[in-house]
């Protein structure tokens, strides 16, 4: 056991390593200040800003409504440009498999899905979609979806630190040219040194030693993995993910694959202290968030290791960890790191099967998606971190009544209703759809694991749908009508809804006249607030789902145990 | 609400973007892949001395007789099957710890290994995340040695060596778990 928590705590201290160095050079891109690619994208990037048809005013300029607008409109042309990618694959070229076109509500679903950055799969890739849908149409949207998340977190921490919010397109092309492509050309470049394939050779068919026929899909993958990682993505080119030799060789490609998953939502909190010129307060939140997320991999690694009782005591007659749907290369313990991982930050791949895990891991993976800020989405997980920040001044400003001020600017009626708005959407997107498909078990739920787990089951797919998340327990009947479609409505409530009511807030925030700092006023920098905002977020994100995690993982924990 | 001009520029930004990250981008690391690293970027195929392929080093196969090392239980048998159709496929069981199927599945798995004289490790009984793992762990293969020199007629030691300089170890001592590649393991077998 203490070499597998070896393993992770080298793995988590890499990613402390990672964060201030990407989250400065990240600050220095949107800042507009130098950086060492400056001399190579800069001429280029002043030719595009022309060809999108930005006047320099708007370039630098523009409002929060006019900011939402552009996320809407680009949104939506990408969306139906990828639809009409999928729905024609069958005439379009790279199709070595000649795939016909999917349905057109798992095209429907698939598209807004990569579109909101969610990469929820109700479809297996190397089955349904040929190298065009792949590659034109999935690899488009998840650098554009990651970068739509991105440039939203930057344009809300301009807009709490009092400047205005910038220009959608011109945040958009940076996210891009300066953060996503590169690292992704060299990801890509040392995931293909790992062993991860990139061709367009149709799938090989070999002769096994013993003499089967095996059919081994291949692809153009190592150019999408890396962007998939990196941008929190998830969707995986094969069906099942990062848990493919393909996607995934070796420990090394898990490596690469894990500090690229975790680099982003962790260095952006860093990029705010730099924004806000309080790095004191970006690494309270940062250890506060951090201590959440080192007990949730702790007890899902514990849980892995010990297995399965009912296996180990009844079968076995030794105990041995749990190895159902995971992976030999990574063992229990990379694969409960992982877990932990790709639910907190919104990625949502998989190296091992989450519907396999113990019910801690069950447990914990549902509990990142109720939450959401143990890091969180690819920025908008650090923007939601500070509406529960806002809405903890605005708590502990009643209880000591003074004016709730947060970053030298006071937050009244309009920005706590915009903060709840935000934060009640999630369990609306997530338990009204749930408790229909569960009031029809028989008809509408495909559940695959009887008793406590299917409960789970249904729930976790909607909960990673409205997170914006993409994993999924994965043995549920997904690829329905009612699935696509009512999965659909909580990808959209969860993507756009607090999208537009992040922007409008900070709109609001950067037209307040700053309050001078007096004595009187609560400091939000200490041990003792961050403290109250860890209690806050576990209260409020916590009880409204405790119900359904005590009837789902906890029960079935007990279960196990008894 | 939202204007012509505005859609205006959403389409040519679309386009430009595209043309970026789902063309360039793409087309550079497949170029590059396939003249600097032409092995890995194909998909890492292992051929015979006939230059017929054979398998891939990252992709398992299944192995059930007894002259043979055996690899790990898999829900589509490593893409062998008529599911496997023309393109291949991947999955796991997605079996939930409290599921009966799942102890019903190990106690087959269990039992077959009991009947080739074979001590059951976690690996053996549960099956894979990907149905295409193509490792095991080295106590598997260990435990496996006896019933293979019985089927090959060959020395327990021999294969106990053969065994241990197939063990690949952890990244930098430290990441991942040890593991042999059950395809290369047994290729070498036929060597001997």
């Amino acid at each position: 056991m203490g070499q597998g928590f070896l393993q992770i705590i080298l793995t988590l201290v890499l990613v402390v390593i990672i964060t201030p160095l990407l989250g400065n050079y990240m600050a220095r891109v949107f800042l507009g200040k130098q950086t060492f690619l400056d001399y190579l994208l800069k001429p280029i990037e002043s030719r595009l800003y022309p060809l999108f048809g930005l006047r320099m005013l708007e370039a630098t300029n523009s409002t929060g409504l006019q900011y939402v607008k552009d996320v809407i409109a680009s949104n939506l042309v990408m969306g139906i440009l990828v639809y009409l990618i999928l729905m024609t694959q069958g005439f379009l070229p790279l199709n070595p498999t000649n795939l016909s076109a999917p349905s057109w509500h798992l095209a429907l679903h698939t598209t807004i899905s990569f579109l909101t950055n969610t990469d929820q799969q109700h479809y297996s890739g190397e089955t349904t979609l040929s190298y065009t849908s792949q590659v034109l149409a999935l690899g488009f949207l998840m650098f554009t979806s990651a970068g739509t998340g991105l440039a939203v977190a930057i344009a809300f921490i301009r807009g709490l630190t009092g400047q205005r919010l910038g220009n959608f397109y011109v945040d958009l092309t940076l996210a891009i040219t300066r953060i996503l492509l590169p690292i992704s050309i060299v990801g890509a470049i040392v995931l293909l040194i790992s062993g991860v394939p990139e061709t367009l050779f149709p799938p090989v068919t070999v002769t096994t030693l013993e003499g089967a026929n095996q059919v081994i899909a291949v692809g153009p993958v190592a150019h999408f993995e890396i962007i998939k990682q990196l941008g929190e993505n998830g969707g995986g080119f094969f069906g099942i993910n990062s848990a493919h030799p393909y996607e995934n060789p070796n420990p090394f490609s898990n490596l690469v694959a894990i500090l690229a998953m975790m680099s982003i939502p962790t260095s952006l909190i860093y990029t705010y202290g730099i924004f806000a010129n309080n790095k004191r307060q970006a690494w309270l939140i940062y250890w506060m968030i951090f201590s959440i997320f080192a007990f949730l991999i702790i007890i899902t690694a514990v849980g892995e290791y010990h297995g399965n009782p009912l296996v180990n005591n009844n079968l076995l007659g030794e105990s041995q960890p749990n190895l159902e749907g995971k992976e030999v290369r990574f063992g229990w313990s990379q694969t409960a790191l992982w877990a932990v991982m790709t639910t907190s930050t919104m990625c949502g791949a998989v190296n091992g099967m989450l519907d396999s895990l113990m019910p801690t891991g069950g447990f914990s993976t549902m509990f990142n998606l109720f939450l959401q800020i143990i890091w969180g989405g690819q920025g908008t997980g650090t923007a939601y971190i500070f509406i529960y920040l806002i809405l903890t001044v605005f708590l502990t400003g009643l209880m000591v009544g003074r004016t709730p001020e947060f970053l030298g600017r006071k937050i009244e009626k309009p920005e706590i209703v915009l903060a709840s708005v935000i934060l009640l959407v999630h369990p609306i997107a997530i338990l009204i759809p749930s408790a229909i498909t569960l009031a029809f078990p028989e008809t509408l739920a495909g559940i695959s694991n009887p008793g406590f787990h299917g409960l789970s089951q249904v729930v976790f797919e909607y909960a990673s749908a409205a997170a914006n998340n993409g994993s999924g327990l994965e043995g549920l009947g997904d690829n329905t009508l009612w699935w696509n479609l009512s999965a659909t409505f909580s990808l959209i409530l969860g993507r756009y809804v607090p999208i537009i009511a992040l922007l409008l807030l900070a709109d609001n925030m950067s037209r307040k006249q700053p309050v001078p700092l007096t004595s009187g006023t609560l400091r939000t920098d200490t041990v003792l607030f961050t403290s109250i905002t860890a209690g806050v977020i576990l209260i409020l994100g916590a009880l409204t789902f405790f119900p359904v995690l005590a009837l789902g993982a906890i029960a079935e924990g007990f279960q196990l145990a008894g | 609400m939202l204007s012509i001009n505005d859609f205006l520029k959403a389409i040519r930004v679309t386009f430009i973007l595209w043309t970026i990250t789902a063309i360039i981008y793409p087309l550079f690391i497949l170029i590059f892949g396939q003249i600097f690293l032409p092995y890995q970027a194909n998909g890492s195929l292992i051929k015979d001395n006939q230059n017929n392929i054979i398998g891939s080093s990252l992709i398992g196969q299944p192995f059930q007789s007894d002259k043979y090392f055996w690899s790990r239980p898999s829900t589509i048998n490593y893409s062998t099957e008529e599911n496997a159709g023309i393109t291949g496929v991947s999955s796991a069981s997605n079996l939930a710890p409290s599921n009966p199927d799942l102890i019903k599945n190990i106690e087959t798995e269990i039992t077959k290994l009991r009947q080739a004289n074979i001590t059951p490790t976690a690996d053996l009984v549960y099956t894979s995340g990907s149905g295409l793992d193509p490792h095991i762990t080295p106590q598997s293969a260990l435990n496996q040695v006896d019933r293979i020199a019985i089927a090959r007629n060959l020395e327990s030691t021999q294969l106990q060596e053969l065994v241990k300089s197939h063990t690949e170890g952890r990244l930098l001592g430290i990441f991942g778990e040890p593991r042999i590649n059950i395809l290369k393991l047994n290729l070498e077998l036929d060597q001997l």
